[in-house]
Order: C-alpha cells, then structure tokens, then sequence
C-alpha cells in the first residue's frame, strides 16, 4: 500500500453497464479506450453489474492478481454503493481508502440521455478524475474505539421513556436525565389524544410504573447536562441533579430526546390577551377538566372558534418566523373538537385553516369532526382573520376563500388559537454536547430521509420533537430508531471511525489560532513542536467538515482524503478536455 | 454586436463543488428524474462548503473551466450552524483571488442546493452556463475584468 507518486501506482478501474441504465446513454467502450492509459492505470474492464456478487468476486480476483493499491468503479451514486465496494476492497486485502466511486449514472448517463457522445467524454473526465484521485489516495486506517454498553437518555417524556426501555430490552445500562421534577413532558397533562382516545396520563403513569421495574434503568429527575467529553462509545458525561449534586457517567451513545415548546402568542396576535382567547393547550386542559357543556368563567361556551396556524408557516414579515408546518396541530384540533362535541352535542364550532393537514389515516378525524357540525372555513394568508370585541363579545371576522372571499362575522364565547411546536430553549445543553442546530431552531439530523437521527456528533442521537414537529407516534417511531442505532454502535462492542480528519503541517503551522476558532467541536488543541507551538487536531473529535482548511492562512490544513493535492489532481483530471480544446 | 462564440466559449464548462450529505444527493435527484442540463458540467464532492478552498476555485478557472459554481450546504448544513456565512467568506475571498489573477469574479456563482433541490440545481445549470457562454463570448476587451 503506497501513496505515493502516481506513476509508481497499480490502479485498477472497473466501468459499470449498469444494466442499460449507464451503457444506454454511454458508450463503454469508447469510455474503457479513453482511461486505459491514464497515469497509474494497470487494468481496465468493463463489468454488467459491479455490485453483483459475481463482478465483485472477479474485482477482488483482479485487486490480489494485479497487486492493486487503489481502484476506481464508476457506477451508480457513492450513495447506494460506497459502503459496498469499501467493504469488496477490504476482503482484497487492499486499504478501503484507496477506492473511489465515479458516479457516471445519476451525475452522467441518467442527466445526458441522448447525448451519448458527450456523456461519454463526460463520463471519461469523471472516471479521469477518480483515477486521479485514487492515485493520489493515502491508506488511511480507522479509528478504533472500544464501546461502553452504557447509554444516557436526555430528556424524559414519552419519546424519551420509550427509548429507555427499548434500550434496557436490548440489555443495555440506560440513563434517564429529565431536568424538570416531573416525567412524561406535554403528554403528562394530556387527556383523550388521537388517534386510539388513550389518556396522556394514563400513558405515562404505565411508561414510568415499567421503567421503575426495571434495574438496569436510572431515572434522575431535576438533572442537567453539564459536561460532556470523550467521543463515541465513550463518553464522560456530567449531570447537575436538584441544583448540589454533581453525578458524572461513562456512556457509550446518547439521545437526546428533549421535546417542544408551545408557542406562545404575543399580546394582541389574532386577539391574544383578551378575555376567551386561549390556545389550543389551554383548550386541551379545559376539554379534560370535569364534564358535560363547556363552560368558561362559569359563562357556556356555546360557540368555539379556532383559528389555525397561530405561530407556524409564518411569512418573513414576523420576527424571526417560524417557517415550519407544526404537523401535529390540525389533527389535534379536529380530535379536540371532537371531544367538544361529545361533552355538547349542541356545541357550534368553526375551523377557521389555511390548509387542512390532517394527512394519512387522520383524514378520518377530520371527516368525523365535519360529520359531527364542524364548520371549515379557509382563509387567505394575505388576509387573515381578525377578532375584536364588540358589545363585550368577541367577534371573529374571516373571509372565506372557498366561498369566493365571502366576508363572514362569528360570535364566539371562546377564540382557540391553534398554536403549534416551536423549539425548546436549551442552550446549556446545546453547548455541553455540541448538537448542531438547524435553522428553524430545532436539531438537526444528518439528513432527514437517509440518516434522520444521527447528528454529525458521532453517538449522539436526537429523536422526538426536538428534531422538529411531529406527532407522539412519529416521535416514539423516531425514539426507537434512535435506540436500533445506538444498539447497533454498542453491542458490537467496539466502533470504527472514519479516517476522514482534519491535518495540521507542524512545520507550516504558525499557532495564528484561526483554525481553532473556525471549529465548533474543540477539536483543535495548542501543542509544542521542536520548541514552536502549533496546532493539532484531536482525530477523534474532528467531524471532518473541513471548516479549518480554507481560513488557515499558512495553507498548513488538509482534510484527509480531500487534501489539496488530491482535489487539485482532480480538478486537473477533469479539466484535462477543455486544455485541449 | 459580438463575435460568434468559440472554442470553450460555446459551451462553457462548469466545474461544481457540492457537499456529500445535502447538494450532492440534490444532483444525483435531478439526474434520477432525468432532467437535463448542460453536459458540461461536471461535480467534486466535499464533506461542506465552508470547507472549501478559494485556491482550488482560482485552480480550476485557471485549468479551463469556465465557471466554478458552489452548490453551499444552505442551513441545511450538519457539520456548522453558520455555514451560509462562512461559505459566503469562501466565495468572496475566491471572487478576490481571481480578480487579482485578471479573472471575471462572475464566473464564480454560489447557491444553497439541498438535498432535494433537483430542479432547482438543473435551473441554475442552465442560466449560469448561458451567463458563462455570454461572458467568454464577450469582446476581447471587456473580457475577465
């Protein structure tokens, strides 16, 4: 294994027909003709499927034959297949760094359809540009870390329980820290809830009776992060409990499961302040408190009018809006109108939305509130509803967009503004565990389809509603995807991180402290160097983004395996056709 | 009037640099839904865009791309809250750089693409590879700065 010069290296390149879907649109051939000969190149073939079992058994045949020490497959997106031929490059013998993948179909053959000649010098570049970098390509190696059995759950509400005792079902040590006195968040307080009609209360009561069972769960209550350090599969955390005692833990993974926040209206938004204007879980507690007609202030709420997206999908205009659909808030209304209906046949009821997100199965709730005397209005986000106070009654003034902007005038004895998730305030914790933060202020995952509960903090976790809004279903389905990722880091035993790290040049490096600023994850630390001081980074809290590298003025950074050589070769491989024209 | 285009200046070539977890799965969308835009255009992945080097922009004007286009990670970005910012001083340091070289600064373009944005990546594929072809067909003088 060698990175060393190209010319000296021994570069295999496979050149995947993808079925038709590359060979359609690229002529292989021509493509096998246009790389044979680049620098480093000792084979060239073209393969039907490279990722079925046969094509990866005769890459690894070619890789021990040849003494590969880097290949090139152009094929589908690193995406589907990265992993796939890392690990087919592995079982050759060879360093799994030295692969690259071309991506020739969803970036070439998928874009360029009939365009097969110039797909195909396009596909050459991108092959060129590979080759180029796997024969820039250093054998990195893995960091191996030996993994605690031990996970800390942040934050206690239901998504947080149910994460607890899957964990513990899975025979791991599970933590709990709910900093406020009380367990079960939002849904402790809740009554009827969609869309089975269980009691919030009653869920929780059962969650905590079997996490109390269980002895291999902790449940500190009034307990706060402090401090984290270490990395993945062994962290030292810090918690703050009742305010004196300081606990410290040893952890493997963690999830953060720390919930929402209401919104909460400003004084005079859509009537808020005034005597009857409440939110929807102020509604919600007046709906599960005693029985029979509603009543407020011993007065019968006889007419109820909601106006929905209070808070939420606001335009720019507001300060620092909340852009977001709040998911959840359209069914729970519907739901709690139902409710309503069932304490008063008789209770008139008006929806006034701007579109009903009542999606999937939680149609049928809204089909059921229209059946039961609902009334849906639709208004115009230009033109919003207004409430004011006539004669001491309050009045809702909406016009009615599916009536042709019909102006409509409704007394109303209680305005129930709709008001959805907005993030929690939690910037100790945000800063005691470094967790990235979107910008609608909630957390952020990886990537919401592909990795949507990793964060870039490897073995940190986030699940629930801090990720954004979402209903309690949604919130355990993504709690418990936390929990299969955490098991599947720490019941191996041990966890390979990627090589991919920042690197300080001790002898370029002029300790100008640029870089350790630039880098949000501390992962840069002064150290001494033949009497010089100088930057160095901590492999293991490098999340590899690169932040450093362009604000070095020193040029003294590089990101293994995008160093500026490898990305420089690269654009000169795939330039190499415009020189020439 | 102009002088009709040549060589590169028919059709530009576009260098992009797109980020591994949000723009590059935006391409690869525009790609699986067969969209079409420029076959000139080809595309280096990185980890995030404020990781990257304003030299290699200068780099690759000076190889023979036309244009170097930055598809940013947006606020989408895992790895920076601030990303849209810092990918910002990125641009605007590699727009000196090739100013200084005596390159047009308009040859570099950024813009958030997120992991979704395939029509959005395709439609600026095409305006920035028209606003390139006007650019290099350009007379003489009036040419990179």
């Amino acid at each position: 294994m060698t990175g060393g010069p190209a010319k000296d290296r021994r570069i295999g390149v496979f050149l995947c027909h993808c079925g038709g879907n590359i060979s359609d649109y690229v002529d292989m051939e021509k493509l096998r003709e246009a790389v044979k000969e680049e620098l480093g190149v000792v084979e060239a073939r073209t393969t039907m499927f490279a990722c079925s079992d046969a094509a990866q058994q005769e890459m690894i045949d070619a890789i021990q034959k040849e003494r590969l020490d880097g290949i090139a497959v152009a094929s589908c997106s690193p995406k589907l297949h990265l992993f796939t031929f890392r690990a087919m490059a592995e079982r050759a013998g060879m360093n799994p760094y030295q692969y690259v993948q071309a991506n020739i179909r969803e970036q070439c053959s998928w874009a360029h359809r009939g365009e097969v000649d110039k797909a195909t010098e396009k596909a050459a570049d991108i092959v060129r540009a590979a080759i180029a970098k796997a024969g820039l390509s250093e054998p990195l190696r893995p960091m191996r870390v030996e993994t605690k059995p031990q996970v800390l759950v942040v934050g206690a509400g239901v998504a947080g329980l149910r994460a607890a005792l899957a964990l513990s079902d899975l025979g791991l040590t599970v933590y709990v820290a709910e900093r406020e006195e009380r367990i079960g968040g939002w849904t402790a307080r809740l009554g009827a809830m969609f869309p089975a009609e269980r009691r919030g209360t009653e869920m929780v009561q059962e969650l905590e009776r079997r996490i109390l069972e269980r002895e291999n769960v902790t449940l500190f209550t009034r307990a706060e992060v402090v401090e984290k350090s270490g990395s993945v599969g062994d962290f030292s955390v810090r918690l703050r409990v009742r305010e004196t005692e300081s606990i410290a833990l040893n952890v493997g993974a963690i999830v953060v499961t720390t919930g929402f926040d209401a919104y909460a209206p400003s004084d005079g938004e859509f009537g808020f302040g005034q005597d009857g204007v409440v939110t929807l879980p102020e509604f919600k507690r007046m709906l599960d408190e005693g029985e029979g007609p509603l009543a407020r202030n011993g007065k019968p709420v006889r007419t109820a009018t909601y106006i929905y997206c209070v808070g939420s999908r606001q335009n720019e205009e507001a300060e620092s809006p909340n852009r977001f659909c709040s998911r959840y808030c359209c069914t729970a209304t519907c739901h709690a109108a139902l409710v309503a209906s069932r304490r008063d046949k008789n209770v008139r009821q008006y929806h006034l939305f701007r579109d009903m997100r009542t999606y999937g199965k939680y149609e049928l709730v809204y089909e059921a509130a229209a059946r039961k005397g609902s009334v849906f209005v639709r208004w115009d986000p230009a033109d919003p509803p207004a409430v004011s106070r006539v004669d001491g009654h309050l009045v809702v003034r909406v016009k009615d967009r599916l009536l042709g902007g019909e102006a409509l005038e409704i007394p109303s004895d209680l305005v129930v503004l709709v008001t959805g998730m907005v993030p929690r305030e939690n910037a100790s914790l945000v800063n005691a565990l470094k967790l990235p933060v979107g910008g609608d202020g909630f957390f952020n995952e990886i990537h919401p389809k592909l990795r949507p509960v990793e964060t870039v903090v490897d073995g940190v976790f986030i699940a629930g509603a801090a990720q954004g809004p979402k209903t309690l279903a949604e919130s355990v389905a993504s709690s418990l995807a936390a929990v299969s990722k955490s098991a599947a880091l720490l019941l191996k035993g041990y966890v390979d991180l990627e090589p991919f790290v920042a690197e300080v040049d001790p002898l370029r490096c002029t300790w100008c402290e640029k870089c350790t600023e630039a880098c949000p994850y501390g992962a840069i630390e002064k150290v001494a160097a033949d009497g010089r001081e100088v930057a160095r980074v901590i492999p293991s809290l490098c999340k590899g983004g690169g932040a450093c590298v362009p604000v070095c003025p020193e040029e003294a950074i590089d990101l293994l395996g995008y160093s500026d050589r490898e990305i420089k070769g690269m654009i000169d491989a795939l330039a190499k056709e415009a020189v020439h024209a | 009037m102009s002088p009709p285009p040549t060589g590169r200046a028919a059709d530009p070539r576009i260098l992009v640099f797109s980020t591994n977890t949000i723009s590059d799965p935006g391409i690869d969308l525009a790609g699986s839904a067969h969209m079409h835009y420029p076959v000139s255009t080809v595309v280096i992945s990185v980890p995030c865009s404020s990781g990257i080097k304003p030299s290699w922009i200068l780099h690759a004007v000076e190889a023979g791309f036309d244009g170097v286009f930055v598809a940013a990670d947006g606020t989408d970005c895992a790895y920076v809250q601030d990303c849209t910012a810092r990918t910002g001083r990125v641009v605007e340091a590699a727009q000196q750089l090739l100013r200084g070289h005596g390159h047009d600064p308009r040859r570099l373009k950024m813009a958030a693409v997120c992991s979704v944005c395939a029509e959005s990546f395709a439609s600026h594929m095409e305006k920035f590879h028209t606003a390139l072809a006007a650019l290099t067909s350009a007379p003489e003088g009036m040419r990179d700065g």
